[in-house]
């Protein structure tokens, strides 16, 4: 009797972005390889995984990377859509899936949307800010678009170790916050340093014609990190959370207006 | 005249800092940043003490203002924020529990400043 059937190999990887384990599955080879180029630094031989998604590819037929995206919550399980992808996880399985075409824009907008979910609950968020360490400590640079994020991070010099150019992952501990690297990219395009280092300041950027630190009030302090954070779920709990833990942040974290000419010599006033 | 009474919206996330009140609608994450007359009415809000005796009591005295004048001013913000759901506003007491009033935060609409 001929088989009818084969088996398809799964295949594994895990990506650690923040220091919380995401195992992918897939059974397409060159899916996998393409996701070991994307996140090259983030990949770990790591047995444990907080969460592990099967990735289910599908052919290519006109998904839109740029329709809204809606995160929603029901018993138990958060479902996130957007135009070139679909997904769903279960936090109490730790399980869940991804329906998307074989590229690696989706299954980033993914994992971005469940570490914020994640971090939400922990006092923690994604920040659209440029992050870098310096003599120990982290520095992030918030910004709307055109706000000098990827400027301030070319600037950046060798003593530096950039953590993002894009998108900042923060994380409370203890009576701090710390820092971490991200596959999240920018303009730049180059992946942040897999490493950490305890929130020394946030600076929210503007162009200027000197370089220069201001304080800020803390109303206005916790409306400009509240306008930059990274939040997708319609859920009245995670959104108090957020809410929350901004001003948890600018309670406890230096807040300063950085106005900067474009040139290495703003590095002098930081770190 | 019939008097008005507010509720604070439990579904919205308040913050103050600074001496500036900051809330966030939980709904569809709307920030508003209240001026001090709008902080007053909603620290004030407690679905029992009417609108007339609020600006009686607190707006009359820290503004010096006509009270005739602080009132009508304080009932079209009382309706503003109601409309943007930060507060329930009603010709009764709204008491804590109240189903009715439970209900009336799912209807209308949400504008704004926003994030």
């Amino acid at each position: 009797m001929p088989e009818l059937a084969t088996d398809v190999e799964r295949l594994t990887l895990v990506i650690e972005i923040g220091g919380m384990p995401v195992r992918v599955h897939t059974t397409d080879p060159r899916f996998l390889a393409m996701l070991q180029d994307r996140y090259a630094g983030f990949v770990t031989s790591s047995e444990h995984a907080e969460i592990t998604f099967d990735v289910d590819l599908t052919p290519p037929q006109g998904a839109d990377p740029d329709a809204p995206v809606r995160v929603t919550h029901h018993k138990g399980r958060w479902t996130l859509e957007r135009g070139d992808f679909r997904a769903e996880w279960q936090p109490a399985s730790r399980t869940g899936w991804i329906r998307q075409t074989a590229n690696p824009y989706s299954i980033d907008a993914v994992l971005r949307i469940v570490h914020t979910l994640v971090l939400a609950r922990q006092g923690g968020f994604l920040l659209h800010s440029a992050s870098a360490i310096r003599n120990g400590k982290a520095f992030l640079f918030a910004g709307v678009s055109e706000a000098g994020k990827t400027t301030i991070s070319r600037l950046a010099p060798p003593d530096a170790t950039l953590l993002t150019d894009e998108i900042s992952y923060v994380r409370k501990q203890d009576s701090g916050y710390i820092a971490f690297g991200t596959p999240f990219t920018g303009e730049l395009a180059k992946l942040g340093e897999n490493v950490s280092a305890p929130v020394a300041a946030l600076y929210l950027l503007a162009k200027g014609k000197e370089n220069r630190i201001d304080p800020i009030p803390p109303g206005e302090a916790a409306r400009s990190l509240l306008a930059n954070l990274l939040f997708f779920a319609e859920d009245e709990d995670l959104v108090q959370a957020i809410f929350h833990s901004a001003f948890e942040f600018v309670s406890r974290v230096p807040v300063s207006r950085l106005t900067f000419v474009p040139d290495a010599r703003v590095w002098e006033l930081i770190g | 005249m019939s008097r008005l009474y507010m509720a604070r919206n439990p579904r919205v996330a308040a913050r103050s800092l600074d001496g500036e009140m900051m809330i966030m609608s939980s709904r569809d994450s709307t920030l508003f940043t209240l001026n001090r007359t709008a902080t007053i009415l909603w620290q004030s809000a407690d679905g029992t003490t009417p609108l007339d005796e609020i600006v009686e009591h607190r707006i009359v005295p820290e503004f010096e203002v006509d009270p005739a004048a602080a009132l009508q001013d304080a009932e079209t913000l009382a309706r503003e924020l109601a409309s943007h759901e930060i507060l329930q506003i009603s010709e009764q007491p709204i008491l804590p529990r109240n189903p009715v009033a439970g209900e009336s935060w799912a209807k209308g609409s949400t504008t704004g400043e926003s994030r």
